[in-house]
């Protein structure tokens, strides 16, 4: 894509945003939702209450533990802390996201109505295309995607919702496994800095190990662990490089 | 006070849904416009995050729920495994990595007799 000063307006990078229902990434995460769907139908969680989580939580791990919470009769600080503590993550994501998007004029009112829309998959999607879109018009080819995402998986659970309950079960399960592979392919294809291949690699592994360590606190753990392994391993090797030339 | 009762179920989605999730976005918010894009520090900040988005996938992969929690873990790894090679053997086409996995899984259901 052209990259000079003046190309298209605000608005065109709004719309150009919202094409973005159309991609892969999206397709993919309307899928996922259809499975989550089922799982609430199967809950008995009432179809307005899973619009309104969809539009208020957004993140789906964090909806299935609501739910998980719910439905194992959790009181109210219960489901709070176990949705909280797997919630943690989306603070380095956005952390990440945000110097990627913003420019110096960037209110920061803005930005925090606007981080409401991060998930995994708007995450990765903004951190793969933004490159390629100019800096003083990511924010509003962001808003545009994460907006119209949130919008779409709303009416999808509002429509699907009663017929869902009476999928074939190989569907089902396929439906579950798309978002693991989804994000590990998009992940890896679309990583711009090496850190993240070592991160993503060494993330795959700490996961199952912490869970086995500390079940309580096993995803933060792996995260900042894991992470901050990968980052030591490739600065170490970055800065060998470095020296040797 | 149960589930049902109209405007406490949506109290409790407030509170332990969307409080429980956009306090640590706003968070990221105020730590990411502290963040210079070619600093050290963002990269440590990727990776933790990219760390805790493959452990999430791991754990779906490992522990999954629903209809998956009752199918083999030989398959879900093997589905993982044909994916990868597929992924890579396509110049890294995440489309037919996701979809060579998504059939072995399909297969491997129906080939058990789900």
């Amino acid at each position: 894509m052209d990259i000079s000063e003046n190309e298209g307006t605000r608005k065109d990078w709004f719309l150009t945003g919202m094409r973005g229902i159309f991609s892969l990434p999206a397709i993919i995460l309307m899928l996922s939702f259809v499975g989550f769907c089922a799982f609430t139908a199967q809950a008995g969680v009432p179809v307005e209450q899973v619009v309104f989580m969809v539009g208020v939580v957004w993140a789906l791990p964090a909806k299935v533990i609501l739910v998980g919470s719910i439905m194992g009769g959790a009181n109210l600080l219960t489901a709070f802390i176990a949705v909280t503590l797997s919630s943690i993550r989306l603070m380095p994501m956005v952390a990440a996201l945000i110097p990627e998007i913003r420019t110096a004029r960037t209110p920061t009112w803005l930005l925090l109505f606007l981080s409401h829309f991060v998930a995994i998959t708007a995450w990765v999607f903004a951190m793969e295309r933004v490159q390629s879109v100019p800096r003083q018009h990511r924010i509003a080819f962001f808003a545009g995607f994460g907006i119209t995402l949130v919008l779409t998986n709303m009416a999808l659970v509002a429509i699907v919702y009663r017929f869902v309950a009476d999928f074939p079960p190989i569907i089902a399960g396929c439906l579950f496994f798309l978002t693991p592979v989804y994000f590990l392919a998009s992940i890896w294809s679309s990583a711009r800095h090496p850190v993240i291949y070592v991160a993503l690699i060494i993330g795959l592994a700490a996961g199952p190990l912490f869970y086995w360590l500390a079940p309580e606190f096993d995803i933060l753990l792996a995260g900042v662990g894991g992470g901050t392994l990968a980052w030591a391993l490739e600065r170490n090797w970055r800065l060998k490089r470095s020296a040797r030339l | 006070m149960s589930w049902d009762d109209g405007w406490w179920a949506y109290a409790f989605i407030a509170i332990a849904g969307w409080l429980a999730t956009d306090l640590w976005r706003w968070l990221g918010v105020l730590a990411g416009n502290r963040l210079r894009e070619d600093s050290e520090a963002l990269n440590w900040v990727r990776a933790v995050a990219t760390a805790l988005v493959a452990a999430v996938v791991a754990k779906l992969i490992l522990y999954p729920t629903g209809i998956l929690e009752q199918s083999p873990l030989w398959l879900r790894l093997g589905a993982i495994a044909v994916g990868t090679a597929a992924f890579f053997g396509s110049r890294q086409r995440p489309a037919v990595g996701i979809g060579t996995s998504i059939a072995v899984v399909a297969a491997g259901l129906f080939w058990l007799g789900f």
